[in-house]
């Protein structure tokens, strides 16, 4: 299913939230069970199913990432479930740094330093890799498409960094 | 011809009839149901004129006794008198025989599941919340002067899929016809918004006699959106009572109580805890065996004693609010909800941490239920002033177990339902023709750790070399919050055989088993309820394959066409017969011949929503 199309939206990476917050309601304002519960039981299967694709359309285009996947996997470039993990040893390097840095946080004098530098960081490269991102899909071409899969890839260690960094933040409570 | 007959129900429907809907909050302490009559939600009183059913159950050797009668006799016959029972649904011995400590009647092991050793023989709970719902439903109808179409029963945010599913089977057991299970705190969301008319984020924080859950939502233009949700599904006032009662027996020295005098204590430390709440400063009486203990409790001491448990559930909020990726500034509003929400402390607490002075205006007792009449009326189809869609979502992630004893989460807590998300298997033995499945619930990675579900054996699997089967397993979670499994292999598009091992709950054929045996309902009843049933169904199917006709014809070829008329009127005429078997052949038989109708209008309804909107914007 074209996930665009289902929110009569351009088929591109930058997306009006707001827009897409507003047809996904009116789409479940038509489509949510509540609205079939008087009706038969292939009906209200029937809604359930519906309901549930739109709220998975939504959930795809809303987070940045799985948008991205999407508008690839509709030029037919498909990233999802894949096991590749070769990656620049740069990038690499980048990471352990990184990771290292999270490691030292709960022996620190002042973690919450320490968590605020993790932090920026972190947010610093997923804009950049946003952005990156961003310009390879719109050039909408299969070289440039295959340089956005492996923006998503790196893009992806650095949102379970991010995650990872929430649980620590968490524990300091 | 076809056309005459077929145009006959949708006459005989009445479409704009009023029909009789009611919203029943099924309470760990309190039970209530109330309706929608002439655009006012109202809980309805039975001839008593009590609305407030106490949720406790009293067997006795040949009848059941439900509500304020059996409360009374809860210390004369501990045994017999069940109170607390929703703490008990969809949950098993072992968990729950852990702290039975405060447990005043004899539970027992019915095949892993806990239930209840009584003078009628062995109870589970959901035959015993089964009589409490019926109870309601009587009143209902008697107040309304009719049979009830449906119900919208409420459940705790944070019930699990076992204790969702244990919930229906009552509703079912007790012959109601369930419109949905809602949330609780969405239910008092729902009346809260429409009462005020407010907009914005909102907390409602519940705390009712056994349950305790933290929801957020979003509140715009009728669309009630829960942003997150939390709590803890064993937390509530009875905890309060227990510390209480722990804190009696070291005034009196008694470390040991019969069942009897735990009913007494517990009594007791309700009625300290209730009287707390208007006074700082309390002497009370606990009557004993022995004659009178007289003792003296202030404010001060109580609070400490449940200091504890406030904080867990603040903690919770926190959670919660983290989970929403919300600050507690950007909340407008904390309803309370829930008879514990009275605890001073607790207010207080509340009211810290959010930083804002929590709602009350509707009664906490009764919010629950009136919230849930509102919907139920939405939903069986009464015209409502109200254009409202409440968006909620799954309190516990769902997950699978993986290799090492890990968890691997398919569907994340919070996550908007109704949800389908899939998940692919492969074989990895040559010529492997099953597989088993063993889904669980919660936040931890070890399956130890997390609450079992079911096991789902796949059988059938066509056999191929290993890893040459791909096997795709659909989670599917309705409106309720219930989840749904099922299972193909890909390159075949052979459907894999499911059989569904719940953890916690009842298979399907053991609630049919025990509606057949229950005390609720005579045998010939049964067959008469049966065809009742399918004949409620036949009349929803023609009702809407004929308006599917009148609107969309377009969509069909002159010969799929009359496939479809002649289905309605061979469903139409077998309805009028009492052969309960026909009738169900005969919906399959027309829900056959529809299936591509109904894809097309589908489709269509999908693109015409949008198109409608993009007409809006020109």
């Amino acid at each position: 299913m074209n996930y665009f199309q289902l929110f009569h939206l351009p088929a591109q990476f930058e997306l009006d939230l707001t827009e897409l917050g507003t047809r996904y309601l009116e789409l479940q304002r038509q489509f949510h069970p509540d609205k079939h519960a008087a009706g038969s039981e292939r009906d209200k299967l029937m809604a359930v199913q519906q309901a549930a694709n739109i709220n998975d359309a939504y959930h795809s285009l809303k987070q940045p990432l799985l948008r991205a996947e999407h508008l690839l996997a509709l030029r037919g470039l498909k990233i999802s479930n894949e096991q590749r993990s070769f990656m620049e040893p740069a990038f690499l390097m980048q990471q352990m740094e990184l990771r290292e840095l999270l490691a030292e946080i709960s022996d620190a004098a002042d973690p919450d330093a320490l968590i605020d530098e993790a932090d920026q960081q972190i947010q610093q490269q997923k804009k950049a890799l946003l952005r990156q991102l961003q310009s390879a899909l719109d050039a909408n071409n299969p070289e440039h498409d295959h340089q956005a899969a492996d923006i998503i890839r790196k893009l992806k260690f650095f949102f379970k960094l991010q995650q990872e960094l929430e649980l620590i933040e968490q524990t300091q409570d | 011809m076809a056309l005459l007959q077929i145009a006959e129900p949708g006459q005989s429907a009445a479409p704009h009839q009023h029909k009789l809907a009611a919203g029943i909050d099924l309470g760990t302490t309190n039970s209530l149901v109330a309706t929608v009559r002439s655009g006012e939600a109202k809980t309805l009183s039975n001839s008593a004129g009590q609305d407030m059913l106490p949720s406790v159950v009293r067997y006795t050797a040949d009848n059941v006794i439900v509500g304020h009668a059996a409360a009374a006799d809860a210390v004369l016959d501990p045994h017999n008198t069940i109170v607390s029972v929703k703490r008990l649904m969809g949950r098993g011995f072992a968990e729950i025989n852990a702290d039975a400590e405060h447990i005043p009647y004899e539970l027992v092991d019915q095949s892993g599941l806990v239930a209840i050793n009584t003078i009628q023989g062995i109870k589970n709970p959901v035959e015993v919340s089964a009589e409490i719902l019926a109870t309601l439903a009587d009143t209902a109808s008697q107040t309304l002067g009719g049979e009830l179409t449906g119900v919208v029963i409420t459940v705790p945010a944070y019930f699990d899929d076992s204790q969702r599913q244990a919930t229906k089977d009552a509703a079912k057991l007790a012959g109601l016809n369930v419109l949905r299970l809602l949330n609780e705190p969405t239910a008092a969301a729902l009346a809260y918004g429409l009462d005020s008319g407010q907009e914005g984020v909102v907390a409602v924080y519940d705390l009712g006699g056994g349950t305790f859950d933290i929801s957020i939502l979003r509140l715009k233009r009728g669309v009630f959106e829960v942003l997150a949700t939390g709590g803890d599904s064993a937390l509530g006032g009875d905890d309060f009572d227990h510390a209480l009662v722990n804190w009696l027996q070291q005034q009196t020295g008694q470390s040991t109580l019969s069942h009897s005098e735990l009913r007494q204590y517990l009594v007791t430390a309700r009625q300290i805890k209730e009287n707390l709440s208007a006074t700082e400063q309390l002497d009370f009486v606990l009557p004993l065996a022995s004659g009178e203990f007289k003792g003296q409790i202030s404010r001060a001491d109580f609070d400490a004693l449940i200091q504890p448990l406030v904080r867990k559930t603040i903690r919770a909020c926190k959670q919660v609010l983290r989970d929403a990726g919300l600050d507690t500034e950007e909340i407008q509003q904390v309803v309370l909800v829930g008879g514990s929400t009275r605890v001073p402390l607790v207010r207080s607490a509340v009211a810290e941490f959010f930083a804002a002075e929590p709602l009350t205006s509707i009664d906490p007792d009764k919010v629950v239920a009136i919230g849930a009449a509102i919907q139920a009326n939405v939903l069986v189809g009464n015209k409502s002033d109200h254009d409202t869609l409440l968006l909620d979502v799954i309190p516990l992630s769902l997950g699978l177990e993986t290799m090492g004893g890990l968890v691997e989460k398919i569907i994340p807590r919070n996550t908007v339902i109704p949800v389908a998300r899939a998940q692919e298997f492969t074989t990895f033995k040559d010529g492997q023709t099953a597989m088993a499945i063993h889904v669980l619930q919660g936040e931890r990675e070890l399956v130890d750790a997390c609450r079992s579900l079911a096991r789902f054996n796949l059988t059938n699997i066509p056999a191929m070399a290993a890893g040459g089967a791909h096997i795709r397993v659909t989670f599917q979670v309705d409106a309720d919050g219930l989840l749904s499994v099922t299972a193909q292999e890909k390159s075949t598009g052979v459907s894999a055989s499911i059989q569904v091992k719940p953890s916690y709950g009842l298979s399907d054929d053991q609630v049919a088993t025990m509606i057949q045996s229950s005390m609720l309902y005579a045998k010939q009843d049964m067959q008469q309820r049966l065809l009742k049933e399918q004949q409620v169904e036949a009349e929803r199917v023609l009702e809407a394959v004929t308006a599917a006709l009148h609107a969309d014809a377009s969509l069909l070829s002159p010969e799929e066409k009359l496939n479809v008329e002649q289905a309605l009127a061979a469903l139409d005429t077998v309805k009028r017969g009492e052969d309960t078997a026909a009738i169900k052949a005969a919906i399959e038989h027309t829900n056959h011949i529809t299936d591509e109708f109904a894809a097309r209008r589908m489709d269509i309804s999908i693109r015409s929503a949008l198109q409608g909107h993009k007409v809006d914007e020109v």
